[in-house]
């Protein structure tokens, strides 16, 4: 039913990786009501979505500007993107 | 703790299912077609993530990328100035305020590819209305069809006459939603017609303005249908914007992957062009 989609499974683990984030911040929200909310280092007032947000959209930016200048292997850019999700949900 | 009633949510499920199905799972086959070979047949080949590197390193698209945030930025620095200066212009009150509103509501009304073969025929140098005024009668030698900058100064004008009245009819909204109050404390006062513009009339306006700069950077940095119709990327490539280029890869070369590595990239561009500029704009209301 799905073949026309073309499913690969790295590009299914990318998707299962944003919607668990995505169910695991609901049930932060349903424990914890009101999206931790708070002004960050950017001058921004996020929420949980908001921080995960950004760090999906920095990650996208980190690693197409990896392949972009040096290309594969995408190791180093992965290191990154990792330290500035911590960073997003630390500090901004 | 107060309770609050989570049953809204309900009503919004009907529209996550038509987003699902018009945007999200139509992205997501986009994705998977981004890191694949096709030759049709509904037949695959894992290419891994070829066509990003291919693109971000291409020419072509460096050269597309920089035309589309030209064509842009022109467009923003002309049609919001130009906008909000009509709206402050437009009668407030009495017979003329629905023959401007009207007025400035026709082009929106015009179909995309319409407006682009009606500018097509109306600046071709020998027929056209607009061509033949400028070529024959002010004798400046003028066809988009040959000289790039001709086509430039075309597709630019037709856009600020389509879609300037969308800055217009949103600012003036912004505009008589100001209540008489304001305007009479800054007369007490003795303001200046530009201290009342600069104090009064731009942060009242500043929300409707967050509105159609968004929609005037998304439409115009996606648009394809009208440069497509009245130059069709010409001359040469001169306003071939990435819009054009993809459909040029996606259809005309039926290269899927990398049509679809570019949709992405196309996409990420815009999402964080709007991020910002929504961010940037409301970040002291949030405050």
């Amino acid at each position: 039913m799905l073949g026309w989609m073309a499913w690969t499974w790295p590009t299914a683990f990318v998707f299962i990786g944003i919607f668990s984030a995505m169910g695991v911040l609901t049930l932060l929200e349903i424990r914890n009501p009101g999206g931790d909310a708070r002004k960050g280092v950017l001058g921004l007032t996020t929420t949980r979505g908001d921080r995960l947000f950004i760090t999906l959209l920095g990650s996208c930016y980190i690693f197409l500007a990896w392949l972009g200048v040096f290309g594969t292997p995408l190791w180093v850019p992965l290191a990154i993107a990792v330290a500035w999700g911590g960073f997003c949900f630390w500090k901004v | 703790m107060k309770t609050q009633n989570n049953r809204a949510w309900l009503f919004v499920l009907p529209v996550l299912l038509l987003v699902a199905f018009n945007a999200l799972i139509p992205m997501m086959t986009v994705v998977n077609y981004s890191v694949q070979e096709t030759f049709g047949n509904n037949l695959f080949f894992w290419q891994g993530l070829d066509w990003f590197e291919g693109l971000l390193r291409s020419d072509r698209f460096h050269a597309a990328l920089g035309r589309q945030f030209l064509f842009t930025g022109l467009i923003l620095a002309i049609e919001v100035p130009l906008g909000i200066a009509i709206a402050l212009a437009m009668p407030r009150q009495g017979g003329w305020v629905s023959v401007c509103l009207v007025l400035m509501a026709l082009p929106m009304l015009i179909p995309w590819n319409v407006v682009g073969a009606m500018w097509n025929i109306f600046t071709l140098p020998d027929i056209g209305l607009l061509g033949y005024f400028i070529n024959h009668v002010l004798n400046i030698p003028y066809d988009m069809t040959q000289n790039p900058i001709a086509a430039w100064v075309t597709i630019v004008t037709m856009d600020v006459w389509h879609w300037t009245s969308l800055v217009v009819l949103l600012s003036y909204a912004g505009l008589v939603s100001i209540p008489d109050a304001y305007y009479q404390a800054a007369k007490i006062d003795g303001a200046s017609n530009w201290a009342v513009f600069r104090y009064i009339q731009l942060p009242k306006m500043k929300n409707v303005l967050t509105i159609a700069i968004l929609l005037r950077f998304m439409d115009s940095f996606n648009i394809f249908t009208e440069p497509f119709v009245l130059t069709g990327g010409g001359p040469g490539n001169s306003t071939t914007l990435l819009s054009i280029d993809l459909v040029k890869i996606a259809l005309g070369q039926f290269d899927l992957g990398p049509a679809a590595a570019m949709s992405l990239i196309y996409f990420v561009i815009t999402l964080l062009v709007s991020w910002l500029f929504y961010t940037l704009m409301t970040k002291d209301d949030l405050n």
